[in-house]
């Protein structure tokens, strides 16, 4: 069953689904506007988060929360920091 | 990198948080513990943030007020001039308007203005980001091959997203210093385009 299944990410998570389900779910999403990776041969497809609602959320100047680990694996959330000024880094090794 | 200027403006009511870009936090694990910061120190293998806020290089930062407002966008700084050499760009400037601005003696960005020098997504960027996800989930799934096809494919969708073209290279075997990584950065210039895009204010 595993190797004839689907994977879908949805939302950051991934599910696994029959793979007309999941063909019919990235149609689906395509449908309202939403950007689709698909890849057949690998059975998995990324649903994404369309322009326009990236866009409305950054405009509104609310700034968007997140949850990430640290390097041991504790949560945080942006938004925990409500009543101190932030300054939000992103950097990288490469 | 950051450390010092946390602990200079910690009790002003503020804090610093960092978000490493890296395929895997074993990537970051050497800058953080070197830098030993007192401050969250997050890893976002799958670009959460760089989806988020629309950024496309690092570092990029962002201000937040208290009310947890956007009061400077995406900008260009680093916390100190290490690679002032490479780079041209120098700590002192960020660092300056920073402490006016956290010790209360100097107003941030007008809304409007910080809306005027937002950068948006476009439809295209949102579908490299698509593309960069999948790859990005079939990376972690040891389907490197795969996800090499779609991190180029985002590449291509956005040629100005360098943490798609240049983040997804150690996921590509490919040295993100090497000469793949300077030959890219050369057509780009060449054709007239910034590496980094610092806010003209």
């Amino acid at each position: 069953m595993a190797e004839l299944g689907f994977t879908v990410i949805d939302d950051g998570r991934a599910v696994e689904v029959a793979p007309a389900e999941g063909v019919e779910r990235a149609r689906h999403a395509q449908g309202a506007g939403r950007p689709v990776a698909i890849d057949p041969d690998e059975r998995a497809a990324y649903l994404g988060v369309a322009a326009s609602v990236r866009a409305r959320a950054l405009a509104s100047l609310e700034a968007p929360d997140f949850t990430l680990p640290d390097l041991d694996g504790r949560l945080h959330t942006l938004s925990n920091h409500r009543g101190k000024k932030v300054l939000l880094v992103a950097y990288a090794s490469w | 990198m950051w450390q010092a200027t946390h602990e200079e403006l910690r009790g002003f009511g503020f804090t610093i948080v960092t978000v490493a870009l890296d395929k895997s936090p074993e990537a970051a694990r050497p800058w953080i513990e070197a830098a030993k910061p007192a401050h969250p120190s997050l890893i976002d293998t799958r670009h959460v943030v760089a989806d988020l806020y629309n950024m496309v290089n690092v570092p990029t930062i962002v201000w937040i007020d208290a009310r947890g407002r956007i009061v400077r966008p995406n900008d260009v700084a680093f916390g100190t001039d290490t690679f002032k050499h490479i780079t041209g760009l120098e700590a002192a400037k960020h660092l300056g308007a920073l402490r006016a601005w956290v010790r209360g003696e100097a107003a941030p960005l007008s809304e409007g203005r910080t809306r005027e020098l937002q950068a948006l997504p476009t439809e295209t960027h949102q579908q490299a980001r698509a593309e960069f996800g999948l790859g990005q989930w079939l990376f972690e799934h040891g389907r490197a091959e795969a996800a090499a096809r779609h991190f180029e494919r985002a590449g291509e969708l956005a040629p100005h997203d360098f943490t798609i073209r240049r983040g997804t290279m150690p996921m590509r075997g490919i040295d993100p210093m090497g000469p793949e990584f300077r030959e890219m950065l050369g057509a780009w210039t060449k054709a007239g385009n910034p590496y980094y895009r610092p806010l003209p204010e």
